[in-house]
């Protein structure tokens, strides 16, 4: 269940935890006050209505994903049924399938010739055309993930959530719980959140767990099929490997003035167990550039996981300016900055037009090695996304409100990447080692 | 070598940065009554939470980053 917090508004109609209630009137003016703001604002919500009590509202998305070339494609649906309560009680419940195709990058370098792999399964080979980056067409998968959530106030100010999550796919299983309190202060103009998420995940890949940097047996260099299955069989270790995650989060929303709420969280997440991909390579070539063998990846099995979110939320009127800074910083030696702009255009119709754009940088992971050469460290991992890496996404949605508390919309998003890093000796210098990647987004959504 | 975040040069910047943002605020919070743009539900900190949950997701598999927002762990084995 993903957490997240919002201070104590006298309405909003999206999924999320309770509303403290409000018991601090002091005097039927207060009161009368705030029954006259919220009269005042009527207008305004008109476009997206709060659920009535004890009455469900469903928000659905369908998301097609493409990348240029024969890259990954992913089609996701997914339904949320929230039902709200009188007293403030809620029950989430989440519902999201996807189905991905297409290559992924391997991670080994390219050549100047035709490169033949064999498959993570041990079962076949595949080719890679000369100057190509080696991809995996193997991959294919679908997946099934159910969140459910349950958050209810207690006291005069304060409120619990608690979630459950499970996604499962062919060869991997994620499963989780959080739980988080939230208390008001100053009229709700401050929320506090402290947050506890705990997930168990596991991966059983078909030819099971490849052992650290071994190096990839090819079928021509073995004299029968028998020889090439006992090489084969030697580079791999447990069937099915584990990784642990546990996560504390630290939350303030405060209310700034009439037009502007800000939020900061800080999270710390500690990783432990498997977290190599058993489908990445690593090259290793010789002084002239040329691949001489492929190792299976490498990476450490604790990764400590700490990140800043600052959101600023602005009305102006018919806009309303959303920013959003991330900072991310692990011991794999990763930092990265996300800034996010959404700026949400409300038009005369009521219909809304929303520009977005994303800019994103991370450093490189200290064991990210786009090859090996005579060196043979304990981690390596050629995975462009552990690379230095600068993507930008630009979007578009434009939403419809229809009656009652249903509205249309619709999204796309078009998403770049850059990864960057050494060139390589020999003939890898005149070869394209880290190629840019475009996606484009399309989504559709229906609230009802 | 682990650095704890607040010994992060970036970290320093964004905290002096809501710290002088914060005290030019001047009184921090409004009455009840001044609520009117606040409750505006495109103001509500998660607002389109499911455009950003989708989005988190395809970012979770494609960088190295995640959570923030939300939760970090768990997810899929697509990263």
């Amino acid at each position: 269940m993903q957490l997240s917090h919002r201070p104590s508004l006298p309405d909003t109609s999206t999924p999320g935890p309770p509303v403290p209630k409000n018991t601090g009137f002091t005097n039927i003016s207060a009161a009368l006050a705030v029954a006259s703001s919220a009269l005042i604002a009527a207008p305004i919500n008109a476009q997206e209505a709060p659920p009535s009590q004890h009455q469900w509202q469903f928000d659905t998305a369908l998301l097609a994903y493409g990348e240029s070339g024969d890259r990954v494609k992913a089609l996701e649906g997914s339904i949320q049924g929230v039902r709200s309560d009188g007293d403030d009680q809620r029950l989430s419940l989440m519902l999201t399938f996807d189905a991905l195709t297409g290559a992924s990058a391997t991670g080994a370098v390219p050549q100047r010739r035709a490169q033949t792999f064999t498959r993570p399964s041990g079962l076949g080979e595949y080719t890679t055309a000369a100057g190509q980056t080696p991809l995996d067409d193997t991959f294919r998968d679908t997946r099934v993930q159910i969140n459910a959530g349950w958050a209810a106030p207690f006291g005069d100010n304060s409120g619990f959530e608690v979630g459950a999550h499970l996604s499962k796919e062919y060869d991997y299983l994620s499963l989780g719980v959080s739980g988080a309190l939230s208390h008001s202060l100053d009229r709700n103009n401050t929320t506090l959140r402290l947050g506890l998420a705990g997930y168990a995940d596991s991966i059983e890949p078909e030819g099971q767990i490849p052992l650290p940097l071994a190096v990839m047996p090819l079928r021509s260099d073995y004299p029968d099929e028998e020889a090439f299955i006992q090489a084969f069989n030697a580079t791999r270790g447990a069937a099915k490997e584990h990784k642990d995650t546990a996560e504390l989060q630290l939350g303030i929303t405060q209310v700034i003035n009439r037009r502007t709420l800000m939020l900061l969280n800080y999270s710390y997440a500690e990783v432990s167990g498997y977290q190599s991909d058993p489908f990445k390579l690593v090259s290793r070539i010789d002084a002239q550039g040329r691949a001489i063998a492929q190792n299976y990846e490498s990476r450490p099995e604790r990764r400590r996981k700490q990140a800043l979110f600052w959101q600023t939320k602005m009305h102006f009127g018919a806009p309303v300016l959303e920013s959003a800074y991330r900072f991310m910083h692990d011991d794999w030696g990763i930092d990265s900055h996300t800034l996010e702009l959404r700026l949400n255009l409300m038009l005369p119709s009521g219909h809304t037009l929303e520009p977005q754009l994303r800019l994103y940088h991370q450093s490189a992971a200290d064991f990210y090695r786009p090859y090996l050469q005579q060196e043979t460290p304990t981690y390596a991992s050629a995975d462009y996304r552990l690379a230095e890496m600068t993507t930008y996404t630009l979007g578009f949605r434009y939403r419809i409100p229809l009656t009652g508390a249903r509205s249309a919309s619709a999204r796309i998003a078009y998403y770049v990447q850059n990864p960057e890093g050494p060139g390589g000796p020999g003939e890898l210098a005149g070869l394209n080692l880290y190629p840019r990647l475009e996606a484009l987004m399309l989504q559709l959504g229906y609230r009802f | 070598m682990t650095r704890p975040i607040w010994q992060c040069r970036w970290a320093h910047r964004l905290l002096l940065l809501t710290v002088v943002g914060l005290s030019g605020c001047g009184t921090l919070g409004v009455e009840p009554w001044q609520r009117e743009k606040l409750a505006d539900p495109r103001m509500a900190p998660e607002s389109d939470a499911t455009d950003k949950r989708v989005d988190d997701h395809v970012y979770f598999s494609k960088e190295a980053s995640s959570g923030g927002r939300g939760s970090a762990g768990g997810g899929c084995g697509c990263n």
